[in-house]
């Protein structure tokens, strides 16, 4: 099995990793990073709990080549708040409207809600239904999900100021 | 047992979840993400055939690999790991049981039964030595239709137990004969209930080491404690040897609770090896080898008279169980029995039921476990007994009601249910609902080529799992009791621990119990931590499935802090120099009745149990109390569900316009996460009726191995649910609590299926059976135009 030296940025931080061309960036983000929020619940692309922002646009960390990864700038759910700081407002829009259950699946969608919200701040319910389609709940009906997300819409717009992601 | 606080001030709130902010900061721990020093990774080699003689299984190529510990098989585990236990069994009914263990030997009986398992010291390295163990299969006959199964001559599953029929029971009251005889209509049709998967969005997995002469198992499971006492059984092994931790579960769905061999293995493997061992189930292994649940065929009888009066229901449960049984795998459909007959008085009624085997996997509880079929079929029929009396099918409900001022109201088969009011549920419904508007709405609508319907369901369910006198071995032969149990401890700086059994999934129990324990002994819901899913570190429990974990566990919870309240009094009333029968606790207070000055706090009363020199001589020290709640009754939750949907005659597809919901599941602790509970319910349901579906090749393939081919309903084709509540507190505990996890699931099924019969009916499509797929619709639609009917 041949091996490749990437250099990738998570989070805001360079990493420098050996790798088999087979691992996979979920793994590489799981097992040699330590950063299990990123979860796996399908590995085959459907379900959308590994999602993570691949230069910004939402990726499938299952299905992606820790390879393809050499250069790119990765954020995952851990890079969304200080570990003891405020929530990133679509953090706190899910924790007011209740908008997880068992919480497996809630980074993957957390992170394309937040691709959106950069996107577009003040989405249509029809964007949110096409971005929260991209993901499975088995938990919530999505019914919640949805009111989480207008939630952080509010809140993005509201008194916060406007919540960079820390590169 | 003390009074609880006179008005409490947190049950009934819905306060945001503490567990979401370890959740939403990336520090939940689930499975997968824990790791232990030395661990190996488990890969599985599983069956590629449906019936087969395991002729020889290879391991040495695998085991040569690099990085590749051990290649194991049934030889290796003979004699070590008994068969997998079942725990039915009910007086005077044979139940076959099916030799099963974690690595099957002579033979497999289902796609996905494991024959070798790999230990390498990586997961990469331990799936390529599973794919370098060799195995020759000698293909056998095979039955993968339970109805074929019975028929004459059928491949044998189990060529040792000389049939596949497993068991056949029947319950029953009332006159049964009698009631056809009046009936001035007889209706019937067959009902499936196709087969369907968990689907927890994390699959399952296990991680265990080895800890001196004792094992500690983590597992993703909601029945810690059913899973070590039953994996020391099959081990040989004493109860204390074994440890089980739950970490942050990614959903259960009810095929969480149950004993896996993957659990016992590794458990055996650790031992054995002196290293842990983890495994992580893929998603193909949880679509073939996590249980499957419904698989029923409901041969339905029903009489009614011209007034509209239901005389008499026979049901014939034909039930699929699979190849192999799991805990409760033949039990689930006798629930179906129980509640079959639904809202209504109906004077006579039978069930038979018939559990089947075949070359699949096995079934077993799924969210409803049982129920969801029953309430499917009786609110499909009364439908049907509408039609056929040309009535109103709201009226029908109506007029055979259980009437509220009948409860507690005894069943002519047996059962008590405990509280009701259907009535008012369906009032309730019919508020948010026009009907007649919407009937003026549908005629407009069909005229312009648009072909909408709407379709209710007014069920209930038995849930609260269990009083022992009516689940127990002598009565419906279940071998363990489901009481539940609850230690409350306060430390000495007045924080307050609860220790449960019970044991979430995601449901919220660390702030619903914390709520309702705070207001017990007069404390903040932040002051109280709740302790679960460790069988070292909390009391025997029987964990979280069939909707008990409030109305059982929450109640062992409340009467422990009772207990702790009482203790409290006596100590204030020491310091006070008052009698402990005027010590009242007010507003997180103790105070003497008449001297509100004279008080003390929680915190107080802690540190005075544990710095014990001001109590009396021989004054027992500590402030904690423990319960095991045995409940007198099942709970009866219930509600009526509306279902509104368009219908495309070209394509089959359908959407849901709007989707309501009336549910009462009694008191309420937390009405945010009991909304969750119902939305995430009825999707369930939802995702049954329109896209769910495991399917085999006629060779017991199976064809839905991804979540491609199984589908679940995204956000994309759902509308948003309109909920309401009626409630009708339980007498069967103090809370007044009923069960709230599977009603969305046992009432969305019929609601839909009535809904798309609605909205065809002018075409001719008077029946159809889930799944309601495009193809089921476009048959149905098909049949129709010639004069046929799908329920032929």
């Amino acid at each position: 099995m041949s091996t490749h030296t990437i250099t990738l940025t998570v989070n805001g931080r360079e990493h420098t990793e050996e790798v088999e061309a087979r691992l996979t960036l979920a793994d590489l983000l799981r097992e040699r990073l330590d950063l299990t929020a990123t979860h796996l619940g399908c590995e085959h692309g459907v379900c959308g709990a590994c999602t993570v922002l691949l230069d910004g646009k939402p990726a499938r960390s299952c299905l992606t080549l820790a390879v393809q990864a050499e250069g790119a700038k990765i954020r995952t759910l851990e890079g969304l708040a200080d570990p003891e700081g405020e929530l990133h407002p679509v953090q706190q829009g899910f924790w007011e409207k209740h908008g997880m259950q068992c919480g497996f699946c809630t980074p993957g969608i957390v992170m394309s809600v937040v691709e959106l919200l950069e996107r577009d701040p003040d989405p249509s319910d029809d964007e949110i239904a096409a971005t929260l389609g991209g993901h499975l709940c088995r938990c919530t009906g999505y019914v919640k999900i949805r009111e989480a997300v207008r939630e952080a819409v509010r809140l993005r717009s509201g008194s916060h100021s406007p919540q960079e992601i820390r590169r | 047992m003390s009074a609880p606080a006179a008005s409490p001030p947190f049950i009934g709130r819905g306060l945001r979840r503490r567990e979401d902010l370890r959740l939403l900061r990336g520090d939940g721990r689930f499975i997968d993400d824990l790791s232990r020093p030395r661990q190996l990774h488990a890969a599985f080699v599983r069956s590629p055939h449906a019936h087969a003689a395991v002729e020889s299984v290879d391991g040495a190529r695998a085991a040569a690999r690099r990085g590749v510990v051990a290649v194991l098989t049934a030889e290796d585990i003979r004699g070590e790991i008994g068969p997998a236990p079942m725990i039915w069994n009910p007086i005077g009914t044979e139940v076959l049981v099916p030799d099963s263990r974690p690595l099957m030997g002579d033979r497999v009986a289902c796609v996905g039964a494991p024959v070798a398992a790999v230990l390498a010291e990586d997961p990469y390295t331990a799936e390529d030595g599973a794919d370098a163990v060799e195995v020759q299969y000698g293909p056998l006959p095979a039955v993968i239709d339970p109805l074929e199964a019975m028929d004459e001559g059928a491949p044998l599953v189990h060529p040792e137990l000389g049939t596949n029929v497993c068991f056949q029971t029947s319950m029953g009251g009332g006159d049964l004969d009698d009631g056809f005889g009046r009936a001035d209509v007889i209706v019937e049709r067959t009902v499936t209930n196709h087969r369907v998967a968990g689907v927890p969005i994390e699959p399952r997995g296990v991680l265990a080491e080895p800890h001196g002469d004792r094992v500690a198992l983590w597992t993703s499971t909601q029945t810690p404690h059913l899973v070590r006492t039953y994996a020391v059984r099959q081990l040989g092994w004493d109860e204390g040897m074994l440890r089980v931790i739950v970490p942050d579960v990614g959903g259960g769905f009810g095929v969480k609770g149950n004993l896996y061999g993957e659990e016992t293995l590794l458990a055996w493997c650790a031992h054995r090896l002196r290293r842990p061992v983890k495994w992580i189930e893929s998603r193909q292994e949880n679509l073939i080898s996590t249980n499957h649940g419904r698989a029923q065929t409901d041969v339905v009888k029903i009489g009614a008279t011209q007034a509209g009066r239901l005389t008499a229901l026979h049901v014939k449960v034909i039930a699929d169980m699979g190849a192999y049984h799991l805990l409760f795998t033949p039990s689930i459909p006798v629930t179906t029995g129980v509640i079959a007959s639904g809202c209504y008085a109906i004077p006579a009624l039978r069930t038979d039921m018939v559990g089947v085997f075949t070359n699949t996997f096995s079934t077993d509880a799924i969210r409803g476990a049982g129920r969801p079929e029953g309430a499917h079929l009786i609110e499909l029929m009364v439908d049907q007994v509408a039609a056929e009396l040309g009535r109103d099918p709201i009226e029908i409900r109506r007029l055979n009601f259980i009437p509220k001022k009948d409860f507690p109201a005894r069943l002519p088969h047996g059962p008590v249910y405990d509280s009701g009011d259907y009535e008012a549920s369906l009032a309730k419904l019919l508020e948010h609902v026009d009907l007649a508007a919407f009937r003026r709405e549908q005629a407009t609508l069909r005229e312009a080529g648009t072909n909408r319907g709407i379709g209710f369901a007014t069920y209930m369910e038995a849930c609260g799992l269990a009083p022992s006198k009516l689940s127990g071995p002598r009565s419906s032969g279940i071998e363990v009791s489901f009481w539940e149990s609850a230690v409350v401890r306060v430390g000495p700086d007045g924080a307050v621990t609860l220790q449960t059994g019970a044991c979430p999934a995601g449901q919220g129990h660390e702030t619903a119990f914390a709520q309702l324990v705070a207001d017990r002994v007069g404390t903040e819901p932040s002051r109280v931590k709740v302790v679960w899913g460790d069988t070292d570190a909390t009391p025997n429990g029987m964990g979280t499935i069939g909707s008990r974990s409030i109305t059982v566990g929450g109640e062992a919870a409340a009467v422990a802090a009772d207990r702790v309240v009482a203790k409290a009094r006596r100590i204030v009333a020491e310091l006070l120099e008052a009698s402990s029968e005027d010590i009242e606790l007010r507003e997180g207070r103790f105070s003497v009745r008449g001297s509100p000055d004279k008080s003390m706090t929680l915190t107080d009363v802690a540190h005075a149990a544990h710095v014990t020199d001001r109590l009396p001589e021989g004054f027992e020290p500590g402030l904690e109390a423990s319960c095991f709640f045995d409940p007198p009754g099942f709970v009866h939750p219930f509600g009526a569900h509306a279902a509104i949907v368009d219908v495309d005659v070209d394509t089959g597809r359908i959407d849901i316009v709007r989707y309501l919901a009336i549910d009462d599941c009694g008191t309420v602790v937390n009405p945010t996460l009991v909304d969750g509970q119902v939305h995430g319910g009825i999707v369930h349901g939802i995702g049954q009726a329109l896209f769910e579906r495991v399917e085999f090749g006629p060779q017991g393939q199976p064809l839905t191995t991804s979540l491609l081919d199984y589908t679940l309903p995204t956000a994309a084709e759902l509308p948003d649910l309109e909920l309401d509540r009626t409630v009708t507190p339980s007498p069967h505990n103090s809370l007044g609590a009923k069960g709230a996890g599977e009603s969305g699931t046992i009432a969305a099924t019929p609601a839909l299926t009535n809904a798309v019969i609605d909205a065809l009916r002018p075409m001719g499509v008077d029946f159809i059976n889930m799944p309601l797929s495009p193809e089921a619709v476009l048959t149905a639609l098909r049949l129709a135009s010639t004069g046929r009917s799908p329920r032929a």
